[in-house]
């Protein structure tokens, strides 16, 4: 079953998903793809720091940190 | 002549490129020893380095490039990779090979930048990195098979284990030697990308042709991918105003065909990826965390991340003052009899002043601070290694963040505290410009280790060695806590008005990656504390050196030195008899003899009294009537506002050149000849018995205060301005920085002792 598409930042700790889009073709958006964020792709939440922001993500078998304002670009759906 | 030209024209050169934090910089030390050459890349303020291969029977150097994450150049760095690797760079030989540095526990997304790198028609040398790591990270990696693919050699190293070193250095020369594969057009991950892109890079293609420009295949490719890209910039610079139009048309068309730029190319080379390592990378999915998510669960936690980050930036600083302590007395033991030495052979005179107070006491007084740069670059090192820097920014972001920085702002701020000079260089990571020049502009008021010898010498002077807590706590570590974090908490509105109004503009991107914990490697820690003593000795050793001497011979000329000389000398003969007699003393236990003994002794100790007085004396006036005299009497209605006397007007000014050389003017100025550093008795205590001519001393609480507060805030720092201006690649900014800190020095140092004075 899948659920309707979420942002990134919705994600909770521990939550996984996968990628469905990238929303834009500026900077952000291109350095997101070329670290890895790409449509079909899995993506699990690890957690967040200190103060809410920025937010520790796994994907490809590695871990980044993405700030909010990040996050938001990424369109993702949660699969039960 | 001829010989040397001709090794000249055979040295071979290969280029290191790969992602940050792949280890490359230790690779570059392992293969290269410690001596390579640091400049800038001709024409471009990027930092070039350059280092020759060991134990290699070819002259091979390697080019160490700036980490990026890719060839779509966005800053300077990443445009100087791009640069070098096509050729593109004036003055800067292509190299011949490109060893592409991945790190083996993260393959996919480094195999990123090597699928561009590949296109570059360079021949390849993969180097898969930190290879220790791949087992520990559960993780299968056949690197056989995946030179068998890439029809490139692969090579697995561990740099800071020293491990694969030799088996590189052999690739190396065998690829230079032997005729090395290139990799088959239906290799390259552009074959990937749809038709309609490859239609439209061949018009571009033949377009530029006909301009009579011949950019490589993998160019066209990036003007037609990056919008308003570096190499698009390049073109428009040399004339070829109409590129940006005929990209944006081509563009429109990929867009009809349903060609999405640019993220049809991430699309195309991941999964060329993918299908490169399917079966050759194998990872153990667990269900349950590894180890270093564990350990992120409580060092990013809400509280305890706090509290650890604050605990480690406590144990930093305490650990300075603590165990810096005995290497820094050796030191000024050791400085001591060098001085000493040139006493017993030279007369009083101009050469044992210069030499004496110029020379070791300049030089032998910035030295002494090594133990402490040691002991915190140790700490940044270690810290850096085992992968906690990275969560340091993690934590810290949020907070830079109001002031309009990220992250990524911390780590060169964080090395301004040893020095701003590494700092401001590490500003280069920052890709976003108005980000880079607000961390660059404040770099400069985060507290460096040259005012921590100001600050132990004004608080072991003059403020009380209170202790709290059962001595656990003292108020000098705290007044010189306070002094440490004075600078970065100015440095906040400072930010916050910069970014405001000098760079208003989005807050920049904070992708950043989380490596997995590690324990930190001797080696690499060893290198690092390594390189920033050299970097500092030799800063110490030229620049310094010159001011010592220039402040030695203001305050030296002008001024007849006779009589000085003189008393100096009766002064010397009255002690080295007063010291035959004490031997004679011993060896002529008689109880007798000893009695006259005693009487001529304290007969003697009076002699010496009025020979010592009449000396001081003396050098106060010759200093008094010196040009560094004149210049502080005319600039002491300015800094008497601030407590200041004339002779610390002096020594700020002096200090100009570098801030840890006030110690070594105020030694100068109240005692031409005795060691002078942050520490030395004689010095703190000629500074507590120090008077206005009305008899009030100069120096009490408020004054020490003032001047800690003073140099907190103060660009009193050449090699920094220097750095700003060879970064900004303008006067500019350093100008800038000098008006600004030394306002707010002025204003924060009057504050202070307007406030303290009736309080002390």
């Amino acid at each position: 079953m899948t659920l309707p598409n979420i942002r990134l930042d919705e994600l909770g700790q521990g939550e996984s998903a996968i990628i469905v889009e990238i929303i834009g073709e500026d900077v952000v958006a291109s350095r997101l793809m070329e670290m890895g964020l790409i449509e079909e792709e899995p993506i699990s939440m690890v957690g967040r720091a200190p103060m809410g922001d920025p937010t520790e993500y796994a994907v490809r078998g590695y871990r980044i940190s993405l700030r909010k304002n990040e996050s938001t670009r990424v369109i993702v759906r949660k699969e039960c | 002549m001829l010989q040397a030209e001709s090794i000249q024209k055979s040295v071979r050169v290969v280029a290191f490129i790969g992602n940050p934090n792949t280890g490359k910089s230790s690779l570059f030390n392992a293969l290269c020893g410690m001596n390579a050459r640091v400049g800038n890349y001709p024409g471009v303020t990027v930092e070039q380095k350059v280092g020759r291969l060991s134990g290699t029977t070819n002259l091979i150097d390697v080019i160490d490039l700036p980490g990026t994450y890719s060839l779509a150049a966005r800053s300077a760095d990443e445009a100087v990779a791009v640069n070098v690797l096509s050729g593109e760079l004036p003055q800067q030989a292509r190299p011949e090979v490109a060893i592409v540095i991945l790190d083996a526990a993260n393959i996919e997304r480094n195999f990123y930048l090597f699928s561009q790198i590949y296109e570059l028609g360079l021949p390849v040398i993969v180097v898969l990195n930190m290879w220790d790591r791949v087992t520990s990270e559960g993780l299968t990696v056949d690197a056989e098979l995946l030179s068998q693919r890439l029809g490139v050699p692969v090579v697995c190293t561990s740099a800071n284990k020293r491990q694969g070193i030799d088996q590189l250095r052999k690739t190396i020369e065998h690829t230079l030697n032997a005729p090395a594969p290139m990799p088959q057009p239906g290799q390259l991950a552009r074959t990937m990308f749809p038709a309609a892109f490859h239609l439209e890079s061949k018009l571009l293609s033949e377009w530029l042709e006909a301009k009579g420009r011949k950019p490589s295949t993998s160019q066209v490719d990036r003007l037609l991918i990056d919008s308003d890209g570096h190499f698009q910039k390049t073109l428009c610079q040399s004339g070829l105003s109409d590129i940006a139009e005929r990209i944006d048309e081509a563009r429109t068309r990929l867009q009809s065909a349903g060609c999405k730029v640019p993220m049809f190319e991430t699309k195309a080379r991941y999964a060329w990826v993918r299908k490169l390592i399917d079966g050759a990378v194998v990872r153990q999915e667990s269900r349950s965390a590894s180890p270093s998510d564990r350990i992120d669960r409580w060092l990013t936690h809400r509280w305890v991340g706090m509290l650890v980050f604050v605990l480690i930036m406590f144990l930093v600083f305490q650990s300075i003052t603590l165990f810096a302590k005995l290497p820094m007395d050796g030191i000024q033991w050791l400085q001591a009899q060098a001085s000493s030495g040139v006493e017993a052979v030279l007369s009083p005179g101009a050469l044992r002043s210069l030499i004496v107070d110029g020379i070791l006491a300049g030089v032998g007084g910035v030295i002494v601070f090594l133990p402490q740069i040691a002991i915190l670059f140790l700490f940044i090192a270690i810290l850096e290694d085992c992968g906690y820097m990275a969560r340091a920014a993690f934590v810290m972001d949020k907070i830079m963040t109001t002031v309009g920085l990220s992250g990524k702002s911390f780590l060169p701020l964080m090395s301004s505290f040893a020095c701003a000079v590494p700092g401001i260089m590490a500003t280069r990571t920052i890709e976003s410009r108005k980000d880079r020049m607000v961390t660059l502009l404040i770099a400069p008021l985060m507290s460096c280790s040259a005012r921590l010898p100001v600050y132990i010498l004004m608080v072991a002077a003059f403020v009380p060695a209170t202790r709290y807590a059962g001595g656990w706590i003292s108020l000098q570590g705290m007044v010189l806590m306070l002094m440490q974090s004075l600078g970065a908490l100015v440095a906040i509105p400072v930010a916050w008005i910069l970014k405001k109004f000098f760079f208003p503009g989005e807050p920049a991107t904070f992708l950043m990656e989380l490596h997995s914990y590690k324990w930190p490697s001797l080696i690499v820690i060893y290198q690092r504390v390594w390189e920033r003593l050299v970097a500092f000795v030799v800063r110490a050793g030229t620049l310094i050196f010159c001011t010592s001497i220039l402040v030695w011979a203001a305050a030296y000329f002008p001024g007849d030195h006779r009589s000085l000389d003189q008393s100096v000398a009766t002064l010397e003969q009255l002690n080295s008899t007063r010291a035959e007699w004490i031997k004679n003393q011993v060896s002529q236990p008689q109880s007798d003899e000893r009695s006259t003994m005693e009487a001529s002794l304290a007969e003697n100790q009076t002699a010496i009294d009025e020979a010592q007085e009449q000396v001081n004396r003396q050098r106060s006036q010759l200093i008094e009537s010196s040009f560094l005299g004149s210049v502080g009497h005319y600039i002491e209605p300015a800094v008497k506002p601030l407590g200041w006397d004339w002779k610390i007007g002096v020594a700020v000014i002096a200090s100009f050149p570098a801030r840890e050389v006030i110690i070594a003017t105020l030694g100068t100025i109240y005692s031409l000849g005795s060691e002078q550093d942050e520490e030395s008795q004689g010095l703190q205590k000629q500074m507590q018995m120090a008077e206005w001519p009305d008899g009030k001393l100069v120096f009490n609480l408020a004054t020490a205060l003032s001047i800690m507060v003073f140099f907190a805030l103060c660009a009193q720092c050449s090699a920094t301005l220097m750095t700003i201006r060879r970064e900004t690649n303008s006067w500019r900014w350093p100008i800038f920085s000098f008006a600004y800190m030394t306002t707010l020095a002025y204003i924060g140092a009057w504050l202070t002792y307007q406030c303290f004075r009736y309080w002390s």
